[in-house]
């Protein structure tokens, strides 16, 4: 059971129970919501974006715990953050779960995201994982009231 | 005991007829017998669809072999024995339902495309702008989207049967949606979210009495309940091969002599025509009417012998034992806290969708399927029923006669095991 272990790591169990950023943000100025329509996972990311920077991130919704934890992870670790740094962190996300990077050689860099190396040996759940993602680079790139879906 | 230990063997529970040997019927199908993830496979995803006895995959490897060729065309050995054995399954299938006449079973993709061909053959000559269609809001989307297409097509309107929060039709409000506009009714048998049995005899009953046309959409029932055509007096049903242990590509749809002979062709192509010139084409008769091009011939093949397979066990006998399968794990269910059962309809077979209050049906999923097990979560094509239920999706686990008790036991150790994950 050690995969399972991998997949479902105490930073991940631990960020679906307790999801940090998880309320509405009344003044935000980008608000995109995310859906998979074939698991029922739906996510509205919240952002106020000025000059170029995250200056604050949030979300509401509901879903399975690897997308519920992704949501919460990345809203930590995005707040404060310029676009282009975003857009970083985002590819390097993206590129873990697909199994493009081994995730071994980049743990420093990675912090928390680090929990989410063993996605790419689920091939089934990938699309949880970047779910919240996708929808926040949709609003970053200011598809502003938009449904993003994983379809 | 643990899957992980090896062998699971079968016990004999309260109330099961002591001559279904499970053990036997097992060692029937190969890929019960392989490793998942380590550990032996527990095929719990029978809804979505069956696996295969030997001799289904055997008659399909021996065609290829030494029987393939075009049908219905050639003057040569190959091509009489393979039109022998095509229209052989035609006849088995025509006794398995209890069909009058062999002509009235044709071969189509599977369920999907049966009733796609009767929305668009039977409906778009029958029905008008105005005409009601009347479904329940239990179907797979397989019986709303071809009717939904066909009513955006022609201006009719759909109506909905409801359902109470067991999973069970209101036959009531089933009467009261009949208008003199409605003009036909199609209905699933045997709901594969809900695993509710519905009333198809009354409900088809309900309509005859109004002269409306009934499709009965048995792709799920077709395995686990005894189904005759002609007792239902269903004017159409539906079912998938690959949902009765036979292969995937292959269906039925059966009608009743009188429908299907008035309806105009749904393909155009070879075979269903009698002849051609560019000015006139005359059509073939049934069933071949409804057969445009060359069939899926070692699926039909394939599908006789999958006939042949349950028919020898006997279909009676498979029910019982399922019966008692689902009681079992429904009664086990039960204990578990903070998990529901969606679908508790008083008649049911084969079907068990629940949702757990902490850990979404995809997490449960996956923690069974690394146990080995395989069950489906989502909305199982049927968006309203989750709908209804105020929920996106379920897990699913769904039986067949090769299940057993300690398959079931094995379940429930690996939702002990998402409750361990999960802290809950």
């Amino acid at each position: 059971m050690n995969e399972l272990r991998d997949l479902y790591q105490q930073v991940i169990l631990d960020h679906n129970k307790s999801p940090r950023n998880f309320h509405k943000l009344d003044l935000a100025n980008r608000k995109v919501e995310g859906y998979n329509p074939l698991c029922g996972d739906h996510y509205t990311i919240y952002l106020i974006l000025e000059d170029g920077v995250i200056k604050d991130i949030s979300f509401e919704g509901s879903g399975c715990a690897i997308s519920k934890a992704s949501a919460s992870i990345m809203s930590s670790m995005l707040k404060g953050k310029t676009v282009g740094e975003a857009e970083e962190i985002f590819e390097r996300f993206r590129a873990i779960v697909t199994g493009q990077v081994d995730a071994e050689e980049h743990l420093i860099e990675l912090g928390k995201l680090a929990a989410f190396s063993n996605v790419c040996d689920f091939p089934a759940r990938v699309k949880c994982a970047t779910l919240a993602w996708h929808t926040m680079h949709a609003a970053i790139e200011g598809k502003n009231d938009a449904k993003v879906s994983t379809e | 005991m643990s899957v992980a230990q090896g062998k699971i063997k079968p016990k004999i529970a309260d109330g099961l007829p002591s001559s279904f040997d499970v053990e036997k019927i097992r060692g029937d199908f190969p890929i019960l017998h392989r490793q998942v993830r380590g550990q032996r496979l527990v095929y719990l995803d029978n809804a979505a669809t069956t696996q295969k006895p030997r001799c289904v995959i055997d008659t399909i490897e021996k065609y290829y072999t030494s029987q393939n060729s075009n049908i219905h065309r050639g003057v040569h050995y190959l091509s009489e024995l393979a039109t022998k054995l095509y229209e052989e399954s035609r006849k088995k299938i025509k006794r398995f339902l209890n069909a009058a006449k062999a002509h009235e079973i044709i071969f189509v993709r599977g369920t999907t495309e049966g009733i796609n061909l009767v929305a668009q053959s039977y409906g778009r000559k029958n029905l008008t702008a105005g005409d009601e269609i009347i479904i329940s809001a239990m179907e797979h989307h397989s019986n709303i989207v071809p009717w939904q297409l066909l009513c955006e097509q022609i201006g009719a309107v759909l109506r909905v049967v409801p359902m109470n929060d067991h999973g069970e039709l209101l036959l009531d409000e089933y009467e009261k949606l009949f208008t003199d506009r409605t003009k036909f009714v199609s209905i699933v048998y045997l709901s594969n979210a809900l695993g509710t049995i519905n009333p198809v005899k009354r409900i088809i009953a309900g309509a005859h009495e109004r002269n409306i046309p009934v499709l009965i959409d048995g792709a799920q029932a077709v395995s686990h309940l005894s189904v005759d055509v002609r007792d239902l007096d269903c004017d159409f049903y539906v079912f998938s091969g690959h949902k009765f242990f036979g292969p995937t590509g292959i269906g039925v749809l059966y009608g009743k002599e009188k429908f299907l002979d008035a309806m105009p062709p749904y393909q155009g192509g070879g075979d269903m025509i009698k002849s051609v010139t560019f000015e006139k084409t005359t059509f073939n008769d049934l069933p071949y009417k409804f057969e445009a091009g060359t069939p899926n011939v070692a699926g039909g093949i394939g599908l006789g012998a999958a006939v042949d397979y349950i028919c020898q066990i006997g279909l009676k006998s498979i029910v019982a034992y399922e019966r008692e399968l689902l009681r079992y794990a429904t009664n086990a269910f039960a204990s578990i806290s903070d998990l529901r059962i969606i679908g508790t309809a008083k008649e049911k077979a084969s079907v068990l969708s629940f949702v757990m209050k902490s850990v979404h049906p995809h997490d449960i999923g996956t923690i069974l399927d690394r146990h080995g097990i395989a069950i489906r979560t989502g909305h199982h094509c049927a968006q309203p029923v989750m709908k209804r239920f105020g929920i996106t999706a379920t897990a699913r686990a769904s039986f067949a006669l090769y299940n057993t008790i300690e398959e079931i036991d094995a379940l429930i150790e690996g939702i002990n095991s998402v409750h361990k994950v999960f802290g809950s």
